[in-house]
């Protein structure tokens, strides 16, 4: 909502408030203003001239020389490129020295040879947006409607003094949609009065009953409809405080009849509507609901197809208007209407919310009624509508208008213990101090016992229940003055849980271990987690997306890593290892009905070198087993058992890809991108992580026990064997852990060889073998016979030789 | 004899000066000192003398053998140091050249933020809740005093996967499934951070994915001077001392009185810049008492209970705290972006 402070002033005192301290007041008590915008800031020397003359330009075209009358013994000659300028018109004139918004300068000048003294002002040049200026002034100079004396300074009369506040309305807050409401609030705040407009009609003989009968058939929606008639009104252009106080508010001024049911709009926040009666094509207005499928044609031109839940102004046939949105186009006000027919109605919010959302329209008009107008305000908002037509347009104003009335006008009564109000806020008010706070607002308040009476205007309509009392008396009270102190709860063991740690954790190592964090959309296509999943499977998709891309939310965090990866290497930035803590969302159902599966995934893309130290030689790229000790340490870190077997995954390299086991439960799956996979990601060589976590997360926290150091020494040996090269490291530890019990304390790999000296198909693989006894100190025949057995076993069960030297 | 002493102690003098490193200098020990050297051939040959020349050249023998070793010795010494001198001296390095670097990923910024947050309210007695991101129409909006056809839902727009099925457009909905769990008892405490989701298109200040922290306290007599005090805390820990509040009466549906919560601009310590449009203020959270229908939802009764509640956005702390400028930024993942949070 724009506010005009001029215009605002006619309804409340606000002399000695700047629009500024007024926007901070009203900011500070509840209606926040975003915006405080001086019209005419940087005008200077702008009058108003009377063209005496107007010649067309001796070389030029498109060019006229007038001679101006600028209120001085002799007139000043300027060239004008307007196409609309003529002898006659009085006009905006920014004189030699003035300046124009923006900074612009004007100087006297020579246009083809003339001298230019001064510049013939358009609206626009003025400040005035284009979508506000009158269709008539748009491609060409302001004409005034009315004789100005020439020299008189033209902001004023242009408005151009005035500023505007713009207001950042929250929804409750629809009654300051409009001058009166914004009056109350500002009266309240500044704790001043307010003053209404007083119409005033001189009513005919005849009464509007004799022309038209009104018939509502769906009074649930429209429980009042007012309708007066007016005839012989001359259409014309508005007088010119109409149009600027119309444009300050950010309307476009178009012709009296509608820029007065515009004006009221704004001033009383009751939308109105004005039919040309002429060409309603009945007597009758038949109010009801549209018919399935009927159409019309609303006045900005387009066909609209109504349903059931619309409510219609029919003239008995057809809709001359969408109830509450938008008129129609054939009965819509033109310069030759002469007879008017004034709707002010009351239409329901639902009704007018419902054709706004399936229509796609919002207007000036449905938004306000969708919000629920003030049911106390319709009548007089048509009285003040025609008490302004008959005064501007020259119409008569038949008596009484037609009326369906079942309308509600009760105000709410609420019973408040000012107590409650103190309890609530944490605030020592007396109930006399919350009294004169509510009575600002204009509410009715009688104070009995502690107890507040009071009775809620209907402009209101945000105020049903105690807290609206409560939030009332503190926002004008001011929250500056409410206290400060601190809960008075029992304390309360605050904290994270041990899955939330869990989290903080893995977040910890891996950022240890060198990879950033990312995060990504949720939002995603089926088709790019096609390359991992088959696109049949059922996923959960937003019904309307906004794009293509962000249709469905994700099943796996994968694509959106390597996208990530992919737009790093478009920057040239080749070695990035990422990882990802989020939600991915499973659902088994093909039309979905039940909140999906929300599953804690955890998944890591990595690419390029995983270590460089270039100047001493070192460089390391990125390989299955840097991102297999990175998910070891992890699991080690969260004291998991892992262990990896080998996969075959979709998009994954099929010799290069394990499932990973996390407390013997299958919980992910680790691997190279298949090349064609990385391919259609732009990637190089690139190694994917992906875990669920949820078990991991959840898993009782193992407590650490203490285990005495060993007081004997251990014996090491180191093996070499010579095996077919299918059998797997995994295999042969398995074999040496079981077969060296009880003595074996630990196994490791510590070297893999193929090539010369090894039997074609055959590897060598090392290990080195610890044994310990915690009781005593081995002896060599103690060895001899565990190792002996654990060789045995290895010939046995792996077919593995002891390679000779 | 004396004489031949003598040379040869002024020769061996000459020698071990001569002697250039340690090999040489071994060299003059054994040919002078050694079992078959001149002074030993000289003593072996003083059992020829006299009675009374034999203790004098023995003398002198020992004399000139203890004086030559000595000399020896000191030379050793001295060769000793410059060997260890010249060795340091080749194994000198140039300490400018690059280390070898130790990898460190970076915490993303949206993480600090919600983890900088949730410790300053776990210190404060909270605990941190967590709820889906695809939620029913009832949590998501009515259980939050948000009934169909209310004009407030135009203020989100919302994704739909079904008629009752939604991507959570705020964290709110864990305020009610966290006070389902406690079954109408207070005290309840908690955070909640997490994403959500809104139908905007994507630009510098619009994402249609971003990140939200709820909180909520209810118990018995909480007063809005409680969420002031609370604000206060929160306030000075998470912006700084010297930064002051101010609350402004706004409109949420599931608070009534609401309030956005404002804070002294940083830019220009409250004086009205840019970055604060000339106010001096900044908008950082909204906030309000617990509307009495949301508590009823909830399982509590609002005759007995009270509560406040209040949401921020994370994307904007993180942007307001390091000066960023586009919101897309956090989900981009470049990692010129995130490698600037290394060490947050």
């Amino acid at each position: 909502m724009l506010l005009s402070y001029k215009w605002l002033s006619e309804y409340v005192d606000l002399s000695g408030i700047t629009p500024e301290k007024l926007a901070e007041e009203l900011t500070l008590h509840g209606v926040e203003v975003d915006a405080v915008q001086e019209l005419g800031a940087g005008i200077t020397n702008l009058v108003v001239g009377r063209v005496v003359s107007c010649e067309q330009h001796p070389d030029a075209d498109k060019l006229k020389v007038c001679q101006v009358d600028v209120g001085e013994e002799e007139s000043v000659q300027i060239v004008c490129g307007a196409p609309n300028v003529a002898e006659g018109q009085s006009v905006a004139v920014a004189r030699v020295g003035g300046r124009l918004p923006g900074g612009m300068k004007i100087k006297r000048a020579k246009l083809r040879g003339q001298v230019s003294e001064g510049m013939i002002c358009s609206l626009q040049e003025l400040g005035f947006e284009g979508k506000v200026v009158p269709k008539k002034y748009s491609e060409g100079i302001f004409v005034f409607p009315e004789e100005v004396v020439p020299g008189t300074d033209a902001k004023e009369p242009l408005g151009l003094d005035d500023t505007v506040l713009e207001l950042d309305l929250t929804p409750n807050r629809s009654d300051c949609l409009s001058y009166l409401g914004a009056a109350y609030e500002a009266a309240a705040v500044l704790n001043r009065d307010v003053y209404m407009p007083e119409p005033r009609i001189v009513p005919a003989k005849d009464r509007t009953e004799e022309f038209v009968k009104v018939k509502v058939q769906a009074d649930e929606w429209n429980p009042y409809y007012g309708a007066t008639m007016i005839r012989g009104v001359q259409v014309s252009e508005s007088p010119l405080w109409l149009q600027t106080a119309l444009m300050a508010s950010g309307v476009r001024p178009l012709n009296n009849v509608v820029d007065i049911t515009n004006y009221v709009l704004l001033e009383y926040g009751q939308p109105l509507h004005a039919f040309d009666f002429d060409r309603f094509g009945s007597d009758e207005v038949v109010v009801r609901r549209a018919e399935q499928d009927e159409k019309m044609t609303t006045l900005d031109g387009e066909e609209r197809t109504l349903s059931a839940e619309h409510l219609v102004i029919t003239n008995g046939i057809r809709p001359t208007a969408l109830a509450g949105v938008m008129g129609g186009a054939d009965s819509e006000v033109e310069s030759a209407s002469e007879n008017l027919l004034l709707e002010s109605a009351y239409f329901k919010p639902e009704t007018v919310r419902k054709a706004q959302k399936d229509l796609g329209i919002r207007s000036d008009s449905s938004i306000r009624f969708e919000k629920g107008v003030d049911p106390n305000r319709v009548a007089s908002a048509g009285e003040r509508a025609a008490s302004l037509i008959q005064q501007l347009a020259g119409g008569v104003v038949l008596a009484d208008p037609v009326e369906h009335d079942t309308l509600n006008r009760d105000e709410l009564k609420l019973d408040v213990e000012a107590d409650r109000i103190n309890a609530s806020l944490g605030t020592d008010m007396s109930a006399a101090d919350m009294s004169a706070v509510l009575e600002r607002l204009r509410f009715g308040v009688k104070e009995k016992k502690g107890t507040l009476h009071v009775t809620v205007p209907t402009r209101r309509q945000d105020i049903s229940i105690e807290p609206d009392i409560v939030e009332e008396v503190a926002r004008l009270y001011g929250y500056d003055h409410i206290p400060v102190t601190l809960p008075n709860t029992p304390s309360t063991k605050g904290g994270l849980t041990t899955a939330q740690k869990r989290k903080r954790r893995i977040r910890r190592f891996l950022e240890g271990a060198g990879m950033h964090e990312a995060v990504s959309y949720s939002l995603t296509t089926a088709q790019k987690e096609a390359h991992f999943r088959s696109e049949e499977d059922p996923r959960v998709s937003v019904s309307l997306p906004m794009s293509e891309d962000r249709s469905s939310l994700r099943t796996t965090l994968i694509p959106h890593l390597l996208e990530a990866l992919s737009h790093n290497r478009n920057r040239n930035l080749y070695n990035v290892s990422l990882f990802e803590l989020g939600s991915v969302f499973h659902t088994a159902e093909t039309d979905v009905t039940k909140q999906p599966e929300e599953k804690t995934y955890l998944a890591g893309a990595f690419t390029g070198m995983w270590e460089t130290h270039e100047w001493q030689g070192e460089k390391k790229p990125v390989d299955f087993y840097v991102v297999k000790g990175v998910v070891e340490g992890l699991l080690a870190e969260l004291k998991a058992d892992v262990s990896f077997e080998k996969a075959e995954r979709r998009g994954l390299h099929p010799g290069r890809t394990a499932s990973v086991i996390i407390n013997n439960r299958p919980a992910g799956v680790i691997g190279q991108l298949h090349p064609e996979t990385a391919k259609a990601f732009s990637l190089a060589e690139t190694y994917v992580v992906e875990l669920d976590l949820d078990a991991l997360l959840q898993a009782e926290e193992k407590a650490v026990r203490y285990r005495p150091i060993p007081r004997y020494p251990a014996v090491d040996r180191d093996i070499a064997l010579v095996v077919d090269q299918a059998v797997s490291a995994a295999e042969l530890e398995g074999i040496i852990t079981e077969s060296g019990q009880p003595l074996l304390d630990r196994v490791h790999l510590f070297d893999l060889y193929e090539g010369e000296h090894i039997a074609p198909g055959k590897k060598s693989a090392a290990f080195s073998l610890r044994y310990l006894d915690r009781e005593k100190t081995l002896t060599e025949e103690d060895v001899a016979a565990v190792h002996g057995k654990v060789l045995d076993a290895l010939e046995k069960k792996a077919g593995a030789q002891l390679r000779q030297q | 004899m004396l004489e031949r002493l003598q040379e040869l102690h002024d020769e061996a003098v000459v020698k071990v000066a001569e002697a250039q490193d340690l090999d040489s200098l071994q060299q003059v020990r054994i040919s002078y000192l050694g079992k078959k050297g001149p002074i030993t051939e000289v003593m072996k040959g003083m059992g020829k003398l006299s009675n009374e020349e034999r203790p004098v050249v023995g003398a002198k023998a020992n004399e000139v053998r203890q004086s030559v070793q000595k000399l020896i010795e000191e030379k050793e010494r001295t060769l000793q140091q410059a060997a260890v001198q010249k060795q340091l001296a080749e194994e000198s390095i140039d300490v400018t050249l690059p280390g070898r670097p130790v990898a460190r990923g970076a915490r993303h910024p949206l993480t600090s933020v919600v983890e900088t947050i949730e410790d300053i309210f776990t210190g404060m007695g909270f605990q941190v809740a967590e709820g889906p991101e695809v939620e029913t129409d009832y949590y998501n909006f009515e259980s939050l005093n948000l009934p169909k056809h209310h004009p407030a839902r135009d203020m989100q727009d919302t994704f739909f996967v079904t008629p009752d099925l939604l991507l959570r457009t705020q964290t709110s909905p864990v305020q009610t499934r966290t006070m389902e769990k406690h079954e109408g008892k207070g005290p309840v405490k908690i955070i909640c951070p997490g994403k959500v989701y809104r139908r905007d298109e994507d630009d510098a200040t619009h994402s249609h994915q971003f990140m939200q922290i709820e909180g909520l306290v209810v118990d018995k007599g909480i007063r809005m001077s409680d969420l002031k005090g609370m604000f206060e805390a929160f306030v000075k820990s998470y912006f700084g001392e010297d930064r002051k509040m101010r609350l402004r009466p706004s409109f949420f549906p599931f608070t009534e009185p609401s309030a956005e919560l404002d804070v002294s601009c940083a830019m220009c310590g409250g004086e009205g810049c840019r970055t604060c449009k000339g106010t001096g203020w900044i908008e950082v959270l909204g906030s309000g008492m617990v509307h009495p229908n949301v508590l009823k939802m909830g399982g509590f009764d609002p005759e007995v209970y009270s509560g406040f509640a209040f949401g921020m956005g994370v994307e904007r702390f993180a942007m307001l705290k390091y000066g960023i400028d586009d919101i897309r930024h956090f989900y981009t993942n470049d990692t010129r972006f995130l490698e600037q949070f290394i060490r947050e």
